[in-house]
């Protein structure tokens, strides 16, 4: 590498203190970051990313401390460096975007101010030209009509124009090194996709440099030169990003690698790679095996019309000591005027970003909500016909049974994992006794919890392993349709990887049907025979998963689809047209 | 239960205050039931000859303006202010906490009616309203324990609404919904057993204000008559004396009402860590 | 500004319903009464002549609905009865003895402010430090104080064994004139007047009771801020302003402090009534002749109309010192009153 690195990280080992004593979070890691070069830190959660970008810009926090190892930027130390010296390098020299951008402003400083404060600390304006600046930073992130959105308040603002914000901030004194901690989770992927191209578009303009921390794969491949992948504090592999996928040499990269669903990954790849994960699924048959030769009749399992629900907009936020008339001047759709239906054994992939209706339509569905309009036929009843609170007393509600988001959320912090899983048994199938403890023990074997597990509490067990129990209590009633929301979303790609397989492998022995909902469409496609598209309520597309992820019709999908970072390794092998140049990260 | 036990062993030696705290609170417990058998004195007995002696020996807290053994009023004190916290403090958490829960649960015109209720009394200073609710009721024991446990009301229906409201949507209700759980179950078995820990800090904190505010109410002269032994009474006997330099006849009933305020103050943390699972190894 | 304005304006409606509540409680608490209410209103030594007059005068031979029409009107003409004990209006003797109150409670909060704010600050900033285990000794010991013990123990401390302090009673020794009429606080009339001797007496006079209630009013503000203060610490936008290197000065005040001064005002609303209950005890302990004071006598001589009138008045006051709070709070606050 030709000149002096910007950045150089050397055996740094950071401690934190905990109430059982100190926990290594960083084992002498060492990295550099060149001139204008982006570098990618990659990792699970609890890898270590994010601390060692704390570490080297000292906000590391109070329990925390490096312990070995040094951290020179551009020949300044920085470790065991004056708080107030740092101090003077943070935004002027160094500067850091964070996640969750909403939060992470002033909740009651107007956005532009907290421009100015910066560049004010930094003598980068005068009192006098400081809105000024302020103003043309606001205009370089693309904010629209930024005069009139200096005044404006974080809450005011969109996730993605905060983070525009953001970056305005952390730019304004134009640093030669850009932290990027997390910088899209939580945003939309079309925002994402705008929020890294601006990025990528400032930095590369003026040569900086930029770490990238993410625990997504194919945004650091889309997006960086150089990629170094975290496990548990401990560097384990860095490397080139074509080589690095090309060639990944760690068996811990390969997993990973293997584990991220691209365009073109099968389930059976996921995790092609042996994995020696904490939870690992026992792979063991179920002493009795209940499968069941599926009825070949492809007759509709479940028929939605026309299906709308409002919500009233209300007038503002309703706290309790002060409560607002709920009067609504408008009402809100949510769900508007869709159909579509369902055949037995069918996996359905119900797709789109936040607010598009996809959770409210999964909620009516299971009827924990009642639409405005429209019908929703079950095995040819309408059970849209009772109220939500009445459906819980019906036949039916044991067919229709669902997995939830969080895994944490889901299960009762007061429930042992038998006591989740024996609830639906006990209220809808009326086991008790021996065979209830049977059939827990049966169902915790087919979703491969083992069985010393069933009594510890949901505190005591890994998020993979909640995930299991939440859906051995799902299928416990054998239902004949398990809605999944967003069943992965809180999950480390390896154990998401996992989860998938075993979701797949149930439908198969169970028979069972599947609405997927999600905002990933690269996970809809590897477990959806057939996608919905949904946008501000709307179905905008529908067809055979394939279809619409290669061929998709509408431009709203195009967009969707192209804004997704694609991971596809095969893009970085030379296999068949050797000495193919490597395409540099995303054009 | 012996699970318990062990976690509850857990928490009192993993923070000695706590378990001071509860250590003394089982002392008070002890003082209510066994005060009369345990004090030396009968605390009603007056002597002329004896009266406003300093601590000795043989009064360890001296005596009051009519000659009665200080100590043992002070003992046998603890069984009526605890009673008068106890009971208002159980009232208030019962009508309370039901109150809450089904508004925090149902919503709608359950949540305005409950909300406006407590809106309501949450309007007036609170210790002025139990001074009206006791003048308008009439002065007397059981007047004091209402008034207490109405101005209690709204901080117990407060908190049991706002965490209800919390846990109604969460993820481990709607499955207990699709497993087929009726409302009045899932409030009972899912939600309420989950906001516990906060209503035990609440009882806590409000068990040594409830005892503040009867003690309050009696030193102002209401509620309990003299002669009976009660802390807020003793307090303002003493009070007349303090600028004449008596102070044993105010400080040990006051010392007393400040000790088992404290007492209940620190026992809240200790007590959401015990019915708290998370909490549990 | 506009829209600020009508926002102050909808907080000020949203009072209403809690005036209407509490005009509904009052009425009903006087009406509560066991047995017949006329017999209570007009006082013991009434004959069947007086009380007829009272049943009349009160509407007690009308219907409910109407009973609470001529409540609320007498309400609204300022009649609320009149006192046995001393023969005069309500309404007069609470007026004339509310600044005695106003300026204990005023200055005890006032005391409190200042103690709590910096020591909250101070023990989140410096967690672990040796300020805040003192903020939460005081803290815990603050709450779990009586206030009428507080004030017996610093008369014994002050008065009896140190002699620092005047005899704990009333507002002024009796060897001096009440200043001049203007606001009604002693301390500030005298200062009015020009009146050094005066005022230097009125202090003195006033500082122990102040000084039991900023005691009392002390733990809640000194808990709330630092707890505010140790929140907004941990934000995230502290931490974004934290990785742009601005002073420890502007992250503490700008972003910190203004962040956590929300929560801290919204509880004052609480601990001031608290205050107002406590006053009642202090205003006893020192002889203060105050509507506390007032209420008592009334309370041990079954003078309900005092009673009601002063519970009445209280509430009122309360709902203006809230309504205060909440101004000042949207006025801060631009989340607030804004559609999300």
């Amino acid at each position: 590498m030709a000149p002096r690195p910007i950045l150089t990280v050397d055996g740094l080992s950071v401690e934190f203190r905990t109430r059982n004593g100190t926990v290594r979070a960083l084992e002498s890691v060492d990295l550099t970051v060149a001139k204008g070069e982006v570098l990618g830190i990659v990792g699970e959660s609890g890898s270590g990313k994010s601390v060692t970008a704390y570490t080297v810009i000292g906000l590391l926090d109070k329990a925390g401390r490096p312990v070995a190892g040094s951290a020179e930027y551009d020949g300044v130390p920085l470790i065991g460096t004056r708080e107030k010296d740092l101090a003077d390098l943070r935004g002027r020299e160094i500067s850091m975007i964070f996640q969750n951008p909403r939060a992470a402003l002033n909740p009651i400083r107007p956005v532009g101010k907290q421009i100015e404060d910066v560049l004010l600390r930094h003598n980068q304006a005068t009192r006098q030209d400081a809105k000024e600046k302020a103003i043309a930073m606001l205009e370089k992130v693309r904010i629209v009509d930024p005069p009139l959105r200096y005044w404006s308040y974080p809450y005011e603002l969109s996730g993605g124009m905060c983070q525009r914000v953001m970056i305005a901030i952390a730019l304004a004194c134009n640093p030669r090194l850009l932290i990027a901690d997390e910088p899209t989770t939580g945003l939309d992927v079309t925002t994402q996709k705008a929020t890294m191209d601006l990025v990528q578009e400032l930095t590369r303009a003026s040569g900086m440099s930029v770490i990238l921390i993410t625990h997504d794969l194919g945004m650091a491949a889309a997006y960086c030169d150089r990629i170094v992948v975290m496990r548990k504090g401990e560097i384990v592999e860095a490397a080139p990003v074509a080589q690095l996928f090309a060639d990944p040499k760690h068996p811990y990269t390969q997993k990973l690698i293997a584990a991220s669903p691209g365009p073109n990954s099968k389930l059976s790849d996921l995790t092609a790679v042996p994995d020696e994960m904490e939870d690992a699924a026992p792979v063991q048959a179920p002493d009795a095996p209940p499968v069941r030769v599926m009825p070949p009749s492809r007759a509709p399992l479940m028929e939605v019309t026309n299906l709308v629900k409002e919500f009233p907009r209300r007038d503002a936020k309703s706290v309790w000591p002060w409560q607002k008339s709920e009067t609504a001047d408008t009402v809100f759709r949510a769900v508007d005027d869709i159909s579509f239906s369902l055949s037995r054994g069918e996996s359905l992939g119900l797709v789109g970003e936040s607010g598009c209706g996809k959770s409210t339509t999964s909620s009516i569905v299971t009827r924990l909500l009642d639409p405005t309009a429209g019908s929703v036929f079950f095995d040819g009843e309408d059970i849209t016909a009772f109220r939500a609170a009445k459906f819980a007393r019906l036949p039916q509600r044991r067919k229709i049974q669902m997995v939830f988001q969080d895994p944490t959320d889901s299960l009762n912090p007061r429930f042992s994992s038998a006591d989740s899983i024996s609830d639906p048994l006990r209220r809808m199938v009326g086991l008790s006794g021996a065979a209830l403890t049977k059939r827990v023990e049966e169902l915790s074997d087919m979703v491969g919890l083992p069985r010393h597990l069933l009594t510890r509490f949901p505190h005591q067990l890994s998020g993979g392993q909640k995930a299991r129990v939440g859906i051995a209590r799902a299928i416990a009633a054998d239902p004949m349709l398990l809605v999944l929301d967003e069943p992965t979303s809180a999950l480390d790609v390896s154990v998401q990887a996992v989860v998938l397989q075993l979701l797949d492998r149930l439908k198969q022995e169970l028979g069972m049907s599947y609405i997927f909902v999600s905002h990933d469409l690269n996970v809809v496609r590897l477990l959806c025979e057939r996608v919905i598209v949904m946008n501000k309520g709307k179905i905008v597309e529908t067809g055979t998963a394939e279809d619409v992820l290669t061929r998709p019709q509408q431009d709203y999908t195009k967009t969707l689809i192209a804004a997704i970072p694609q991971l596809d390794p095969a893009r970085w092998r030379p296999p068949q047209t050797a000495a193919a140049p490597v395409p540099k990260a995303a054009e | 239960m012996l699970r318990f036990a062990k976690h509850a062993r857990y928490v009192l030696s993993e923070n000695p205050v706590t378990a001071g705290a509860f250590l003394f609170f089982t002392l008070l417990i002890l003082l209510a039931v066994f005060g009369p058998w345990i004090a030396p004195h009968d605390p009603l007995a007056t002597n002329a000859s004896n009266a406003l002696q300093a601590p000795t020996w043989a009064h360890p807290f001296g005596t009051d303006h009519l000659g009665r053994d200080v100590f043992s009023r002070v003992i046998v004190a603890t069984r009526l202010d605890l009673g008068i916290a106890v009971s208002a403090v159980a009232l208030s958490f019962v009508i309370g906490s039901a109150l809450g829960c089904s508004a925090g649960f149902w919503g709608g015109w359950t949540d305005r009616i409950v909300g406006r209720v407590s809106d309501t009394i949450m309007a007036f200073p609170l210790f002025v309203l139990a001074m009206g609710v006791v003048a308008a009721l009439g002065n007397s024991v059981e007047n004091i324990i209402y008034a207490t446990a109405v101005i209690n009301l709204p901080f117990y229906a407060r908190v049991a609404r706002n965490e209800t409201s919390l846990r109604r949507e969460a993820g481990f209700v709607l499955a207990a919904r699709i497993s087929g759980g009726s409302d009045a179950r899932i409030l009972a078995t899912q939600v309420f057993p989950n906001i516990l820990p906060p209503m035990m800090v609440q009882i806590s904190l409000n068990m040594g204000w409830a005892i503040l505010n009867a003690a309050g109410l009696s030193f102002i002269g209401l509620g309990v008559r003299p002669p009976a032994a009660e802390w807020g009474i003793m307090v303002a006997e003493g009070a007349t004396y303090i600028v004449s330099g008596e102070w044993w006849l105010a400080l040990f009933p006051g010392a007393a009402l400040m000790l088992a305020v404290f007492c209940f103050n620190l026992m809240g943390d200790g007590l959401r860590d015990l019915v708290d699972p998370s909490r549990r190894t | 500004m506009r829209t600020k304005l009508a926002q102050v304006g909808r907080r000020l409606l949203q009072a209403v319903p809690s005036v209407i509540g509490i005009i509904v409680i009052s009425f009903a608490l006087t009406r509560a009464l066991p047995g017949d209410p006329a017999v209570y209103f007009a006082g013991a030594m009434a004959d069947e002549k007086s009380i007829a007059e009272v049943r009349v005068a009160l509407g007690l031979d009308r219907s409910w609905i109407e009973q609470f029409f001529i409540y609320v009107g007498n309400l609204f003409s300022g009649n609320l009865g009149v006192s046995l004990n001393t023969g005069r209006p309500v309404l007069t003797e609470l007026m004339t003895r509310l600044p005695a109150s106003l300026e204990l409670t005023f200055t005890g909060l006032g005391i409190a402010i200042l103690i709590a704010v910096p020591l909250g600050v101070l023990a989140a900033v410096r967690p672990g430090s040796w300020i805040d285990h003192m903020c939460r000794v005081l803290v815990t010991a603050g709450v779990s104080l009586p206030t009428f013990f507080t004030g017996l123990f610093l008369i014994y401390l002050f008065y009896y064994l140190l002699g620092l302090a005047p005899s704990p009673l009333g507002r002024l020794d009796i060897l001096f004139f009440p200043p001049e009429h203007v606001t009604g606080f002693y301390t500030l009339d005298s200062l009015i007047a020009g009146d050094g001797e005066t005022f230097v007496a009125a202090l003195k006079q006033i500082v122990l009771p102040a000084l039991t209630l900023g005691l009392f009013a002390l733990a809640p503000i000194a808990r709330m801020t630092r707890a505010a203060m140790l929140n907004a610490l941990a934000s995230d936008f502290v931490r974004t302003a934290r990785a742009n290197g601005l002073s420890s000065a502007t992250v503490l005040g700008t972003y910190a402090f203004r962040n956590a001064a929300l929560p801290v005002l919204t509880t004052l609303g609480m601990v001031f009534s608290f205050l107002l209950g406590a006053n009642v005890l202090v205003e006893k302990v020192f002889s203060w002749p105050g509507i506390g004071s007032f209420a008592i006598e009334a309370l041990i001589a079954s003078d309900y109309a005092a009673v009601q009138g002063f519970v009445l008045s209280m509430a009122l006051l309360f709902v203006l010192v809230n309504l205060a709070i909440d101004t000042l709070l949207t006025l801060i606050d631009p989340r607030i009153g804004l559609d999300g």
